[in-house]
C-alpha cells in the first residue's frame, strides 16, 4: 500500500519544514523583541516606526511577502543573502520572509506580556534609579517572556503551518513534496492523509508541550 | 500600556539623551532608506515609466488590479458565507451534552485547525480534478474556497463556542426558568446574543481569509490580486517592485480597514448599554486558530 513512497524523501521534506520553522522562530523572536522594545520606548520616532511596521506587515499576506523575496529581492535586486546555489538562496529568502512576517506577531504578543507586569514594580525599579533600558531588561522583559509563553506558542504553531507558503518559491518542504506527489501518483487520499498526519505530529505536541511549560513558568500573582 | 509607567516625564538630561538617540535612530533609518533607494535606482526600478501605469493609466487597474481584487474578495466572501453556518453547527455541537456529538465535532475541529490551509487547498484542487467534473477554469476558485472553508469553519466553530460561553450564566438560567427546552434556549436566547458578541472576532477572521486567498494565486493558478503581479510586470517593462508595492498597498488598505472596523466594533460592544457586555475580542482570534487551545469561560470574560 505504501510502496509508492519509495523515491520520495518524505522525512527530508518534513525536516526542511522543521528547519524553516526553527530558523524563522529564532529570527522572529529577536527582531520581534526589538520591535516590542521600540513600541514601548520613550522616543516617538521609534514608537512610530514599530507601530507602522507591525500594522503594515500584519496586513500583507505572507504569500505576497515570500513571493516578493524571490521575484523582487532576488531576481530584480540581486539580493542573494550570501548563498551560492538556488536551493540555499530560496531557503534563506523564505526564512527572511517568514521572520519579517512572524516578528510582527511576536511583537504584539510580547507587548501584551509587558502589560501584565504590575505598574508598582516598574515604579519601584525607576525609584531605585534604573534607566529605561535597565527597567526593560531586568524587570519587565523577563516577566513578560514568562507570561507570554502561551501566546508565543500560538505564534510558533502558526509559523509551522505558514512554512508551507515557502513552496511558492520552490523550497523543497512538505507542501512542495505533496504537490509533486499528487501530480505523479494516483493515491490522492493516502498522500493527503500522510501530510495531514505529518503536520498534526508537528503542531499538536508543540501545543501540548509548550502549554505545559507556560503553566510551569508563568509568574503567579 | 500607559507610557508614563515605563519612563518619567523627561528632565533636562533625559531630554538630551532622547534627542541623541532619536538622531542616531534617524541616521540608521536614513542609511537603510538610502541603501534601498540606491539599489532600486541601480536596477532602474525607480524610473517614472515603471510607476506611471498605476497613476496615469486606467488600463493597469481595469485589466489586472481590479479583476484580481474582485476575485480575492469573491473567494473570501464565499468562504466566509459557507464557513459561518458550518462553524456555528460545529461550535454548538462541541457544547452538546452528548459525549459522542461533542467528541466527533471536537475531532473534526481539532483536525482541520492543525493542518496548513495550503495542504487543504492542494488536496481540494486534486480532488476536484479526480472526482468531479468541475471545469479546469473554475477549479482554482473551487479549490481555494474549499480549502478556506475547511480551515476557517473549524476556527469559526471555536469563535462560536467562545461566543456562547462568553454569555452570562443568568441568560441560560432565566430561559430555563420560563420553561424553555435545551434547544429553545440555544436558538432563542444564546445564539442570537452570541452573534453580536462574536462579531469583532468574525470580522478580524475575515482578514485572515483575505490574506490566505493569495495562496491560491501563488500555487493553484487562481487569478487573484497577487497573481496579477507577473502579467503586469511583463506588460509594463519589468516593473516588479512597482507592481508588488501597489498590490501590497491594496492588501494593506483592505485589511487595515477590516481590522480597524473590528476594533471599533469591539469597543462599541463593550461600551454598549443594551448588550450583556459579553464580547469575543479581536485579540483572541490568533489563539482560537491554534489546535489544542480552548478558551474557558474565565479566559473570555477576563479580557
Amino acid at each position: 500500500m505504501f510502496d509508492f513512497l519509495e523515491g520520495y524523501d518524505l522525512l527530508g521534506a518534513f525536516w526542511v519544514t522543521v528547519q524553516l520553522t526553527l530558523y524563522s522562530a529564532a529570527g522572529a523572536l529577536v527582531w520581534g523583541t526589538v520591535l516590542a522594545a521600540m513600541r514601548v520606548s520613550p522616543l516617538p520616532l521609534m514608537r512610530g516606526f514599530g507601530t507602522a511596521y507591525v500594522n503594515v506587515v500584519r496586513n500583507i499576506p505572507l504569500t505576497v511577502i515570500i513571493v516578493f523575496t524571490s521575484l523582487g529581492l532576488f531576481q530584480t535586486l540581486g539580493v542573494s543573502l550570501g548563498a551560492e546555489d538556488f536551493t540555499t538562496v530560496n531557503f534563506r529568502l523564505a526564512v527572511l520572509g517568514l521572520t519579517a512576517y512572524t516578528s510582527a506577531f511576536v511583537c504584539e504578543a510580547l507587548r501584551s506580556g509587558i502589560n501584565t507586569v504590575p505598574a508598582g514594580q516598574i515604579e519601584a525599579a525607576r525609584a531605585i534609579g534604573l534607566t529605561f533600558f535597565q527597567v526593560l531588561r531586568l524587570i519587565v522583559l523577563p516577566q513578560a517572556f514568562r507570561s507570554v509563553v502561551g501566546p508565543l506558542t500560538n505564534v510558533l504553531i502558526a509559523l509551522t503551518k505558514n512554512t508551507t507558503v515557502a513552496a511558492a518559491i520552490g523550497v523543497a518542504e512538505a507542501a512542495a513534496l505533496m504537490r509533486e506527489m499528487i501530480e505523479n501518483e494516483a493515491q490522492l487520499i493516502l498522500i493527503s492523509a500522510i501530510f495531514a498526519f505529518g503536520f498534526i505530529c508537528l503542531t499538536l505536541p508543540t501545543g501540548l508541550l509548550l502549554g505545559w511549560v507556560s503553566k510551569k513558568v508563568s509568574v503567579k500573582r | 500600556m500607559k507610557p508614563t509607567t515605563l519612563y518619567d516625564v523627561p528632565g533636562p538630561r533625559a531630554k538630551r539623551h532622547n534627542v541623541l538617540l532619536t538622531v542616531g535612530f534617524l541616521a540608521a533609518l536614513g542609511v537603510l532608506v538610502w541603501w534601498v533607494v540606491q539599489s532600486l535606482a541601480d536596477k532602474n526600478q525607480l524610473e517614472w515609466d515603471k510607476w506611471r501605469p498605476f497613476f496615469t493609466d486606467s488600463g493597469a487597474w481595469e485589466t489586472y488590479l481590479l479583476p484580481g481584487l474582485e476575485n480575492t474578495l469573491v473567494a473570501a466572501s464565499l468562504a466566509m458565507v459557507i464557513a459561518l453556518p458550518l462553524g456555528a453547527l460545529f461550535g454548538i455541537a462541541r457544547l452538546s451534552e452528548h459525549r459522542w456529538t461533542r467528541g466527533a465535532a471536537g475531532t473534526v475541529v481539532e483536525f482541520f485547525r492543525a493542518i496548513p490551509v495550503l495542504i487543504l487547498m492542494l488536496f481540494a484542487n486534486a480532488a476536484y480534478a479526480e472526482f468531479t467534473d468541475v471545469s479546469p477554469d473554475s477549479r482554482p476558485l473551487y479549490a481555494v474556497v474549499t480549502g478556506l472553508v475547511l480551515y476557517n469553519a473549524s476556527v469559526l466553530a471555536e469563535i462560536v463556542r467562545a461566543g456562547i460561553l462568553s454569555l452570562p450564566q443568568g441568560q441560560t438560567d432565566a430561559a430555563k426558568a420560563i420553561g424553555m427546552r435545551k434547544n429553545q434556549v440555544m436558538r432563542h436566547v444564546l445564539l442570537p446574543q452570541s452573534v453580536t458578541a462574536m462579531l469583532p472576532a468574525i470580522v478580524s477572521q475575515l482578514v485572515v481569509i483575505v490574506k490566505d486567498t493569495a495562496l491560491g494565486g501563488a500555487l493553484l493558478g487562481f487569478s487573484e490580486l497577487l497573481a496579477s503581479v507577473r502579467p503586469m510586470s511583463a506588460n509594463y517593462g519589468a516593473n516588479t517592485i512597482a507592481s508588488f508595492t501597489v498590490v501590497a498597498v491594496i492588501f494593506v488598505v483592505v485589511n487595515f480597514a477590516l481590522t480597524s472596523f473590528a476594533s471599533w466594533l469591539e469597543g462599541r460592544l463593550r461600551r454598549g448599554r443594551r448588550s450583556t457586555g459579553a464580547v469575543v475580542g479581536v485579540g483572541v482570534v490568533e489563539e482560537l486558530a491554534t489546535p489544542g487551545e480552548h478558551l474557558g469561560r474565565d479566559d473570555i470574560e477576563g479580557r
